[in-house]
């Protein structure tokens, strides 16, 4: 049997090489935020000829709007992001697409003002660190503090993979964005707990003499087939969605696609490692009684 | 008994193959059925629009409390006349407004002509507009000392009281009719000339009714400036290519994921593929008994939450597995087996339950129902991973006529 734990220094490696870089680029650049949380304007329509991004853009500049962003999704739909503007201003461009360019429908018309987008930048955030709190208590409660921290390197670790690849390749990010962190960070300490679970049934079986080391590397290979399986099953839902389920929700598949893989990861090959080494590292905190279940 | 015990499972499987079918399969002319029917779609499923409305202070009129009531008053006025089935309007903190309406085709149009100000007109019956909202100081609803009787009192201003004077002193007996956005309001009579700029209007059910005219007569005389905080709009060709696509999908993910269980996990694989059916049945019939919306997110967060159901599954299987590998009896393995796993799948759910539940509790609106699904699988699921796939692998192992390791093992 392979032994995972012992090689833990490369999957450290690993990690940290697409972790930094995700890092750097959102210390420097940040986040491609979507109108949800800078306030502007998203209009998605759909022509009933073939149109350019030129022609659209022609028009835009007619109203000021010359430093909006365009997309084309098919040849006949296209999509508008502008910065904050008023709704006299939105319809009025909307008009002029519909005289200038041709015959259109409204698909989708969103306008948040900045007030809003502040409020929810703040909230979001407020959840996160609310979900991260609640985990560590539930897992301190139910297994060990330690196994709590090496839980939330997981999560953070998931958390940093996702939105280091979102900063990287500059995706842009939706409220639906912080419903995907937060589902992935459930997720993540899903397969976490179960391989936790080994862990401690494990060690209460094991031979006083048998290494912690072995003890976590055989739970890890014990668990290894749930942990493929059921990420298997929800990469399968999550495919079928990503190219069968519309442009919507897009990104936000594309975000849970990326979750799932750096949370099976994590549980595997962060999670058990860490929790190893915090056991060897930190001095021996005297757990409450009580603390196993 | 052994038999019983298979027919038991079968009596299952027919069930749980025709609640699902009746629930998913639409047919016809039974309105009941199918149960997808029972509930709503949310804005973005089948278009509609979602406002965040703020009062503003103008020069004019100050965005006092009294001022977002007549707002609420006024916008529910003009929403009632566009005929749209349940639409929401609610006070969100001191002075913003949410309105939710769907199914309407142009929402655009409707957004435009909810924050126009209210315009209100005092016609006489030629139709020629008299007084306008302009003239009127203020509306206030009463009960008549002396009959007891509900009523209204407008009060106009010195310009308004001298019209009104006139056309009532030259109208008497004739109708004076009131229009809110060109819409008729009211039409009382004129029964004698009112010189003092002050009026009466009689004649209500209840004092509710004269509060409901009174707001709606204020909300003309003093518009409000209503600015738009958050504004989105989903046309039903978008709304409708949503639901359509991602009931496909969701269909070929669930396919996938049975086809799999079966696949690897052998005859446990097939118990968990009718555990899942039934899960899914079971969710949607809580989110229609909960009269919930589904929105695009919410379906999302349900298909979603297939794959994650199935973990439960998949971690008693694989105990199984290993019970049954230390040479145990299948019915000791199956017992074993989830007594095992039970710990595991419960605190793994609880955590994710944490996540739902803080998800709900501080996301904004449109992925509460993400959330909210999410939350109603997992406790969902462990009642179908837990009870009824162990209920289906004990009748099945108690049967004594499916027990060949070749069906559980590879």
């Amino acid at each position: 049997m392979f032994h995972f734990v012992r090689q833990r220094k490369y999957w450290y490696l690993i990690s940290l090489l697409i972790i930094v870089p995700g890092i750097i680029s959102l210390l420097f650049r940040g986040l491609n935020l979507g109108i949800d949380f800078t306030g502007g304007s998203l209009v998605e329509v759909q022509f009933q000829k073939q149109v350019s991004v030129q022609e659209v853009r022609a028009v835009l500049t007619g109203h000021g709007l010359e430093r909006s962003v365009i997309q084309l999704s098919g040849d006949r739909q296209v999509l508008i992001r502008t910065g904050v503007i008023t709704e006299t201003q939105n319809q009025a461009m909307i008009e002029s697409l519909g005289k200038e360019v041709g015959t259109l429908t409204v698909l989708r018309n969103e306008a948040v003002g900045p007030v809003i987008g502040k409020e929810l930048a703040q909230r979001a955030i407020l959840a996160l660190l609310a979900a991260a709190v609640a985990i560590v208590v539930y897992i301190s409660w139910r297994f060990e503090f330690k196994q709590g921290l090496a839980a939330i390197v997981a999560l953070l670790h998931d958390a940093l993979i996702t939105i280091g690849i979102f900063s990287l390749f500059w995706i842009q990010v939706d409220s639906a964005f912080v419903a995907a962190v937060l589902t992935i960070l459930g997720y993540s300490i899903n397969a976490t707990i179960v391989i936790f679970d080994r862990i401690r049934e494990n060690a209460k079986a094991a031979k006083k003499t048998e290494p912690l080391e072995d003890v976590v590397n055989r739970s890890l290979w014990d668990t290894m087939a749930r942990s493929i399986n059921t990420s298997v099953t929800v990469m399968f839902m999550l495919l079928a969605l990503f190219f069968l389920g519309g442009a919507t929700l897009k990104a936000f598949v594309l975000a849970l696609m990326i979750g799932v893989v750096s949370g099976t990861w994590s549980s595997i090959f962060i999670a058990g490692p860490v929790w190893l080494d915090l056991r060897k590292r930190l001095p021996r905190s005297k757990r409450p009684a009580g603390a196993r279940a | 008994m052994r038999l019983g015990n298979l027919l038991k499972v079968a009596v299952i499987l027919v069930v749980a193959a025709a609640v699902s079918l009746v629930s998913f399969y639409p047919v016809a002319g039974v309105p009941w059925l199918p149960l997808t029917q029972d509930i709503n779609l949310g804005l973005d499923l089948r278009g509609g629009v979602h406002v965040v409305l703020e009062a503003v202070d103008t020069e004019d009129a100050k965005a006092t409390p009294d001022a977002v009531q007549r707002s609420i008053g006024m916008l529910e006025e003009r929403i009632n006349q566009f005929g749209v089935t349940e639409p929401v309007i609610q006070q969100q903190g001191t002075n913003r407004i949410i309105v939710e309406i769907a199914g309407v085709d142009d929402p655009d149009a409707v957004v435009r002509d909810l924050i126009r100000p209210a315009y209100l007109e005092f016609r006489t019956e030629d139709g020629t507009t008299v007084l306008t909202g302009a003239d009127l100081s203020d509306a206030r609803e009463a009960i008549n000392p002396n009959t007891r009787e509900p009523e209204v009192n407008l009060t106009w201003n010195p310009e308004g009281a001298k019209t009104f004077a006139e056309v009532t002193a030259a109208h008497v007996g004739r109708r004076l009719g009131i229009y809110l956005d060109g819409h008729m309001l009211q039409n009382p009579e004129i029964k004698q000339p009112i010189p003092d700029g002050k009026a009466v209007i009689t004649g209500y059910e209840s004092l509710q009714e004269a509060n409901r005219v009174a707001v709606l007569l204020r909300s003309g005389a003093l518009p409000v400036k209503l600015d738009i905080m958050e504004k989105r709009t989903v046309g039903p060709q978008l709304g409708a290519d949503s639901l359509e696509r991602s009931v496909t999908a969701g269909a070929i993910g669930f396919g996938a994921i049975l086809l799999f269980m079966v696949l690897y996990y052998r005859l446990p694989g097939l118990v968990s593929a009718v555990s899942l059916v039934v899960y899914a049945t079971l969710v949607l019939l809580v989110l229609a008994a909960f009269n919930a919306t589904l929105t695009l997110a919410g379906i999302f967060g349900f298909l979603l939450s297939l794959g994650i159901a199935i973990d439960a599954n998949i971690i008693i299987f694989e105990r199984l597995k290993e019970e049954l590998r230390t040479g145990r009896s299948l019915r000791s393995a199956v017992d074993a087996g989830f007594k095992r796993a039970f710990v595991a799948i419960l605190d793994a759910n609880v955590t994710t339950l944490i996540a739902a539940v803080i998800l709900y509790v501080f996301a904004p609106v449109m992925i509460k129902g993400f959330a909210l699904t999410l939350g109603i699988g997992i406790l969902i699921s462990m009642f179908t991973g837990l009870v009824l796939t162990k209920w289906m692998l004990h009748l099945l192992a108690g049967s004594g006529m499916v027990n060949s390791p070749r069906l559980y093992l590879k």
